[in-house]
């Protein structure tokens, strides 16, 4: 028996195989080759994309002729102070903040009760109910709430049906958020953008509450605190970098939303749709561009201070 | 202990449940008016059933031209996101190298901005290069917000993944192709397969990006949007939306089906 392996392994045959000597080698080359890809269609087509709106902000458009005209200035930014477009941001500001109170309001018992309570089946129910409208289509979710909305659709209906007409009535002829159905106005448009962004506040909420040991909740109940202490002083302070995370997705989404004020509002304008005939049938793309930095700043001071918060464990 | 026994209160779960309830009540209200006789109006309860209107959708000539275009732009921009997504993943959770974190911000920026940033920034850059309209155009819009659904899903296996299973691999002789086919593909096939489906169901659906990337192409989305704003026949438009919650049902509960078993992938052990 001679023993005559060699103390090092014959290098691989074929191309592939020598490539694969290389890659072992130099395992920080396999790296930058598999980065390089997505890499490059991120950095390139996105950050590119990015880049060159940010650019734009800076030009201006010649009021005579109409023309983009190629010179960094503020101008531009100036126009985003005149009393009509600051309305806009400000009203797309409070429906953001607005939806936001009102998905955290809702999202924190179906989240608790998920959290704490559901298993086996009901947890797979819980699970489903939640992800389906998460990922099922963004148009068919505003399309069904067009349908439910209208006047002669099934919330008037069940007004109707529970003796209690008026009531929906006196809600229409509430000065700003009324309107002549709730499709047409600022409630209708409320409650789809609470609908469509429920889900993204849901998820981060379990997520953060199951994380809460239950034996503080017992010492809690212990020590004498009634439910509601408990959840004040124990619960909601454990759970808050859940809210704050799901705070970021609601807030984010509300900002740069254009098409649910279109279909269900009373066609006072948001950021989004501003955006969206600015660069389109205005043609005004240096305003369009600014107007998206709106959004872009706004979520950069929030997400720093979510980061204080420590939301970004919740994620 | 104490708590494993009790009970959630009658508030607790009156209020979870109206939550549920509000979530999943409007997406079937979509397949009763599917089937409604009533035309013009939204018309609550329906005044009577009929399946005429799956006759009438068939026979429209503009909705399956539109489908058609949906589910290539969805096939393509999945696919395109299969390969960058993975390897990304793969590079990431591969070991720490310089900018790894900005990679991984990279790469979730496209859906933690709003999408009508992504949308402008697009079409801005395409009238800058002088770029036409094309089905490449939309492609590129939605490859760039999938690849973070497959690469959410691949590092999450690959997390999963001991590493030790690779090692194995490498020392029994296998090179890094050999050990790529047959050890790390069994283990994050079923995850890059949820990840394809929630990619796939994503583009089909998006509306937001591909407003400004179409130029004057229609996607089922943009049909749908079309109708919303200018309704010419509603009842059709109620079966293309349960067409479409149907169309992006099915990848959903597969999605789920594959990664609810996750936990147990093989190499947990170690």
């Amino acid at each position: 028996m001679s023993v005559e392996a060699p103390a090092v392994l014959p290098n691989r045959r074929g191309a592939l195989g020598g490539l694969s000597d290389t890659f072992w080698r130099r395992p920080r080359l396999l790296v930058l080759l598999l980065l390089i890809p997505a890499a490059l269609w991120l950095g390139v087509v996105y950050l590119g994309s990015l880049l060159a709106l940010l650019l734009q902000s800076f030009f201006h458009i010649d009021d005579f002729s109409g023309l983009v005209v190629h010179e960094l200035t503020l101008r531009t930014y100036a126009e985003l102070f005149k009393p009509q477009n600051a309305d806009i941001i400000l009203r797309t500001l409070a429906m953001a903040a607005a939806v936001t109170v009102a998905s955290a309001v809702l999202a924190f018992p179906v989240a608790y009760m998920a959290a704490r309570y559901l298993r086996g089946a009901w947890k797979v129910v819980f699970y489903l109910a939640v992800t389906l409208p998460l990922w099922s289509s963004y148009l068919v979710k505003v399309y069904a709430w067009k349908l439910i909305l209208a006047k002669e659709g099934i919330l008037t209906w069940l007004f109707g049906v529970l003796h209690i007409g008026p009531a929906l009535d006196w809600i229409l002829n509430l000065p700003v958020i009324g309107g002549n159905s709730l499709s047409f106005s600022f409630i209708g448009t409320f409650l789809v953008f609470l609908y469509i962004w429920l889900p993204y506040m849901i998820l981060p909420i379990q997520a953060a509450v199951e994380r809460v040991p239950v034996n503080l909740i017992d010492a809690s109940a212990d020590l004498g605190a009634s439910p509601l202490k408990t959840f004040r002083h124990v619960i909601l302070p454990l759970a808050l970098p859940g809210i704050v995370a799901g705070s970021i997705f609601t807030f984010s989404l509300t900002l740069g939303d254009y098409i649910v004020p279109q279909i269900v509002g009373n066609g006072r304008l948001f950021i989004g749709q501003v955006v969206y005939t600015q660069q389109g049938t205005a043609g005004n793309i240096p305003l369009a561009a600014a107007f998206t930095v709106v959004p872009i700043v706004i979520m950069g001071v929030y997400l720093w201070a979510a980061r204080k918060l420590g939301a970004f464990d919740a994620l | 202990m104490r708590s494993e026994g009790q009970r959630p209160g009658w508030g607790l779960r009156l209020a979870a449940g109206f939550g549920l309830a509000f979530l999943i009540v409007p997406i079937l209200i979509i397949f009763v008016y599917a089937f409604t006789t009533e035309e013009k109006t939204f018309q609550w309860p329906p005044p009577g059933f009929t399946l005429k209107w799956f006759g009438v959708a068939l026979g429209r000539a503009d909705i399956w031209p539109a489908l058609a275009l949906s589910l290539e732009v969805a096939a393509v921009s999945t696919i395109v996101a299969l390969i960058l997504g993975t390897l990304c993943a793969a590079a990431v959770s591969g070991g720490r190298f310089f900018g790894r974190e900005a990679i991984s911000l990279l790469v979730i920026l496209p859906i933690a901005l709003p999408g009508i940033i992504t949308g402008i920034a697009l079409r801005s850059a395409f009238s800058l290069l002088d770029i036409p309209f094309s089905f490449w155009t939309i492609v590129l819009g939605h490859a760039t917000f999938c690849i973070v659904v497959v690469y959410n899903n691949a590092v999450a296996r690959f997390r999963r993944t001991s590493g030790s299973l690779i090692e194995a691999s490498m020392d029994l002789g296998a090179d890094k192709f050999q050990t790529f086919r047959h050890v790390i593909l069994p283990n994050i096939g079923t995850a890059l397969l949820a990840g394809g489906m929630l990619a796939f169901a994503l583009s089909f659906d998006e509306v937001i990006v591909t407003t400004f990337t179409a130029g004057q192409q229609q996607t089922l989305p943009l049909w749908m949007l079309e109708e919303l704003i200018r309704p010419r026949q509603r009842p059709v438009t109620n079966i293309v939306a349960m067409i479409v919650v149907l169309v992006t049902f099915l990848p959903i509960l597969g999605a789920y089906y594959l990664t609810r078993d996750g936990e147990s992938v093989s190499g947990m052990g170690k």
